[in-house]
């Protein structure tokens, strides 16, 4: 068995860096390319952050079975924290502009410390929110992450026009992040790889002792405590865990985007970011998996992308046309169709594993032709 | 030009008193509005146990059909708010067919989790689904006064008759749903089916019909709250129905959930805190302070003000 998990883990990195080094070389083949560079490598970054986004959510969620409404508000912190410092760097003279090792430094620093002071964040709110569950929980979550924007609405030095105090304009470019076409080409490995190393992390919370210990809670909060399960403790450890990444997620929103708004991290709105599309991801993915997760932000990101560019939409007309201009009916009627037909998602509470893909599949045959068998036994009777 | 002190001061605390009593009736209408909704998603959360996230939208429904049938009430020479009528047959038809449609399927197989869930893609559905209808667009449109304008004015406080007429109207309406779910044989299967599922069922009670019934008055009231709405703010478009039901799920939790009588308090007390906070705060941090009201009241209490705490059984 032991053997087993050495090999899996030596798969994974094999692959992981032939991925980097494939992206390496696309990069270096294909960097002048008109339509990499504005089309295929904002994809990419869009993809990096809703994937952190969605497998974040997917901890509370899915692992730990509490509904959390408000995982935009830190996503929001790591935000504005990232553009706030590295705006703050910037008037220090650390860097002057988007270049050089100093920026490189300053960009991982920003990425970081975004996370933890969401992470804070979601501590202070995790100890007296994860106190209720169920639908409580959920009504508070989304009443702590309208706080936290509202109060990031109204801070003199951030807000929806403090950054446009700050600098030249609400514009990020002036501050190093909100990258253009060129620097998005040239951090595109940063977000890849702080994409895998936020998976890697992810995964080895959920197969860890911790993650036992939340899945415990999630099927049974009173056994799991019975059996010695520190509940509150694992609770808030996830909500905080949750957080630290949705805290990066944003701090590559704010690279990856031109301007910061409130806005995009409400509760609804008529974009692709928002609480509400959050939720939509993880149970399209499957409530328990994160690969199912990273597939669904995929996904979803294409859905997305084809509603606002896809040459199919504009030539549909009438009504059908019309419900095409609200991205978020479309993703309404995925979600019901989700839960009437497919309740556990796509992926359901599975992972895909390289090693074990083989064997899954093989599994899932069996097990198939033994139902079939079954169902024919049960007719002939 | 001087004034003595002693003028001043005088002049100051009649301001004062007349600003205080000013935000306090604003804080009454709106908290009426809150209670209204409020009272909707109380029935409904008290009969199944679901967050109907819908609710609010269920007042932009009420607000579009009374903009859409206003011409027709003047064409039949009745006062423009007799559009209510034809708004609260209209919000209790999406609202039964919203439990038919999407609830009643899910709460048969799925958890509580994924009915909740169900409940946020209904409300973002009747939001989009809105705009996308030609005649309504994303646009807001302004309708004309529902109410005579004008009002009265006591030493200093201007009460306008939309606000009376707004705190008396639902003042009626609390009271006539009160003493239906007291008096009545529907009310009592109300009360039956939102306390024991299957016991009501072995007492001969259609549980199906009464949640439906249930969904149909709930949604009716949100008719009545949109044209209070209106009244004061005389505008509709498609996501008026989210903050204002936000509020005033907030409002039915404060008070505890499922309990009419909480709802009604508890709207007064977000309305009173929003107009408070927005007169001697600042208006753009009244959601804040409603928001951090109910943390603090789930934390302490989390049955809400009027709930009875029930212990969790093993």
């Amino acid at each position: 068995m032991k053997n087993r998990t050495a090999k899996g883990y030596i798969l994974n990195t094999v692959v992981i860096a032939a991925i980097l080094i494939g992206a390496l070389i696309i990069q270096s083949v294909f960097g002048k390319n008109q339509n990499f560079k504005l089309i295929l490598v904002p994809s990419i970054w869009q993809c990096c952050y809703l994937i952190i986004l969605a497998a974040s959510l997917n901890l509370v969620l899915g692992f730990l079975g509490q509904l959390s409404l408000g995982h935009c508000g830190f996503m929001a912190i790591g935000a504005y924290a990232a553009a706030l410092i590295s705006l703050a760097c910037q008037r220090a003279g650390i860097f002057t502009d988007a270049k050089g090792a100093a920026f490189v430094l300053v960009l991982v620093g920003c990425i970081l410390i975004a996370g933890i002071l969401a992470a804070l964040v979601g501590l202070l709110v995790g100890i007296p929110a994860l106190r209720l569950k169920g639908d409580y929980l959920a009504i508070i979550t989304l009443g702590f992450g309208m706080i936290i924007v509202n109060i990031i609405n109204n801070l003199p030095f951030a807000g929806q026009e403090g950054l446009a105090k700050g600098s030249a304009a609400a514009s990020l470019y002036k501050n190093g992040l909100g990258f253009g076409t060129a620097s998005k080409v040239t951090y595109l490995m940063v977000a890849l790889a702080v994409t895998l190393i936020c998976l890697i992390m992810m995964f080895m919370f959920i197969r860890s002792k911790y993650g036992r210990a939340i899945k415990a809670i999630r099927d049974d909060e009173i056994a799991a405590s019975a059996s010695g399960i520190n509940t509150s403790y694992y609770k808030i450890l996830t909500f905080t865990y949750s957080a630290f990444f949705a805290g990066i997620a944003g701090a590559l929103y704010a690279c990856a985007n031109a301007t910061l708004s409130t806005s995009s991290f409400a509760f609804t709105n008529g974009g692709i970011l928002n609480s509400t599309f959050v939720v939509v991801m993880v149970v399209l993915g499957g409530m328990g998996s994160l690969t199912g997760s990273a597939l669904a932000a995929i996904i979803m990101f294409f859905v997305n992308y084809q509603i606002k560019n896809g040459l199919w939409v504009k030539s549909l007309t009438g009504f059908l046309g019309g419900m095409f201009a609200y991205p978020m009916l479309v993703y309404a009627i995925i979600l019901i169709i989700v839960i009437m037909f497919r309740p556990k998602g796509i992926f359901g509470t599975y992972e895909f594993s390289l090693i074990n893909f083989h064997r899954d599949i093989k599994n899932r045959r069996a097990q198939r032709a033994l139902q079939k068998a079954d169902r024919k036994g049960g007719e002939s009777e | 030009m001087l004034r003595s002190p002693a003028f001043l001061i005088e002049r100051w605390q009649l301001t004062h008193v007349s600003t205080l009593i000013q935000t306090l009736i604003v804080g009454l209408r709106l908290g009426s509005i809150y209670a209204l909704v409020a009272l909707g998603y109380t029935m409904v959360y008290g009969i199944i146990r679901l967050i109907n996230f819908a609710h609010g939208d269920f007042i932009m429904v009420g607000g579009y059909t009374m903009i859409f049938t206003m011409p027709l009430a003047l064409a039949l020479g009745l006062p423009v708010w007799v559009s209510v009528i034809f708004a609260i047959l209209a919000c209790a038809l999406v609202g039964m067919s919203t439990e038919l449609i999407a609830y009643r399927p899910i709460r048969k197989k799925g958890t509580s989790m994924t009915a909740l869930i169900t409940a946020i893609a209904v409300s973002m559905i009747l939001e989009n689904l809105a705009q996308a209808i030609p005649p309504i667009g994303p646009n807001p449109i302004v309708t004309s006064q529902i109410f005579s304008t004008g009002g009265f004015s006591v030493a200093g406080v201007t009460m306008e008759w939309t606000t009376v007429l707004t705190i008396v109207i639902s003042a009626i309406v609390m009271i006539v749903l009160y003493e239906f779910t007291q008096k009545t044989r529907m009310g009592r299967a109300m009360r039956c089916v939102s306390e024991d599922k299957e016991a009501s069922i072995l007492m001969g009670i259609d549980v199906n019909n009464t949640i439906l019934l249930t969904f149909g008055i709930g949604s009716g009231l949100s008719a009545i709250a949109a044209l209070m709405y209106l009244g004061q703010y005389p505008k509709v478009y498609t996501t008026m129905g989210v903050m204002l039901g936000l509020k005033a799920f907030v409002a039915a939790v404060l008070g505890g959930i499922g309990i009419i009588p909480g709802a009604m308090v508890g709207g007064l007390i977000i309305g009173l805190v929003e107009s408070f906070t927005t007169t001697y705060v600042s208006s753009s941090m009244a959601d804040t302070f409603v928001f951090l009201i109910l943390i603090i009241v789930l934390i302490i209490k989390p049955a809400g003000l009027l709930g009875k705490n029930v212990g969790e059984k093993v």
